[in-house]
């Protein structure tokens, strides 16, 4: 028995009207953050101690930057779906879930945003 | 009418905490954990891009003993929530589900997170006698 609609069969968003996106999302971005976070790590290693000049140098290196720069972008995305699931779960109160939700986004991408100039600034202009 | 003074599920309280339950719960708080750690990697780029001063206090902080312990916490939550991590896809790929492998896997992630976090701090220390 299937009380679905062929159009609703056929579009597989199920209840939610998400479909799997958002759960495919997480593990695409789970998947690339194994070698990217242990990059990350490593580069992190690379400036402890260091001064400004040399974690400049550090970022001046094309293959560096590029990975820091994949890091930023792929770990802020994966941030953003785990945040929106634990304030989907926690926050029952309509309004306030609706304004996490979009405070979420904002927070994530403006974070990203200001990670991904730093590291440009660093590698261009030193 | 809807009675909220029955029971409610999942009612944690009343359930002996388990290595599965614990694991599970430790995976979204270091999470969230390592949320709050990405204003810290902002501050640290921005601080660098922004010039000697700026990244100077920037030092200072992640170099007192706060800020290792800031570090610390850091660092285990970011070890911890890759390898818990890994062994969640392979629980999306449909292995692992026995009693048996779910507590064995779960200690190896513990111990792994541990080992990792001891290793790149034993690196990073290294590295700060350059400081």
């Amino acid at each position: 028995m299937n009380a679905r609609s062929a159009l609703a069969r056929v579009r597989g968003l199920g209840a939610a009207h998400d479909g799997t996106a958002h759960w495919w999302a997480q593990r695409l971005t789970a998947v690339a953050l194994i070698p990217l976070s242990l990059i990350f790590v490593a580069v992190v290693l690379a400036a402890v101690g260091a001064d400004r000049a040399a974690v400049a140098a550090v970022m001046a290196n094309p293959l560096i930057a590029v990975l820091m720069l994949l890091f930023i972008a792929v770990s802020f995305h994966h941030l953003k779906l785990g945040l929106q699931v634990v304030i989907e779960d926690y926050i029952h109160h309509e309004g306030v879930k609706v304004a996490a939700l979009m405070a979420n986004v904002m927070g994530c991408y403006g974070l990203a945003t200001a990670c991904v100039f730093a590291v440009l600034k660093l590698a261009i202009a030193g | 009418m809807t009675d909220t003074s029955r029971p409610l599920s999942p009612h944690l309280q009343v359930y002996r905490p388990q290595i599965t339950s614990v694991l599970s719960i430790l995976h979204r708080f270091t999470g969230v954990v390592l949320g709050v750690g990405t204003l810290f990697l902002a501050w640290w780029l921005l601080a660098a891009a922004a010039g000697d001063g700026a990244y100077a206090i920037a030092r200072g902080f992640f170099a007192s003993w706060l800020g290792v312990l800031v570090l610390i916490g850091f660092s285990f939550s970011l070890f911890y929530h890759l390898c818990n991590g890994i062994r969640h896809l392979a629980w999306d790929a449909g292995m692992g589900f026995e009693i048996a492998t779910l507590y064995r896997s779960g200690w190896v992630i513990v111990i792994a997170a541990l080992a990792l976090t001891a290793l790149a701090w034993a690196l990073g220390l290294g590295g700060l006698g350059r400081a």
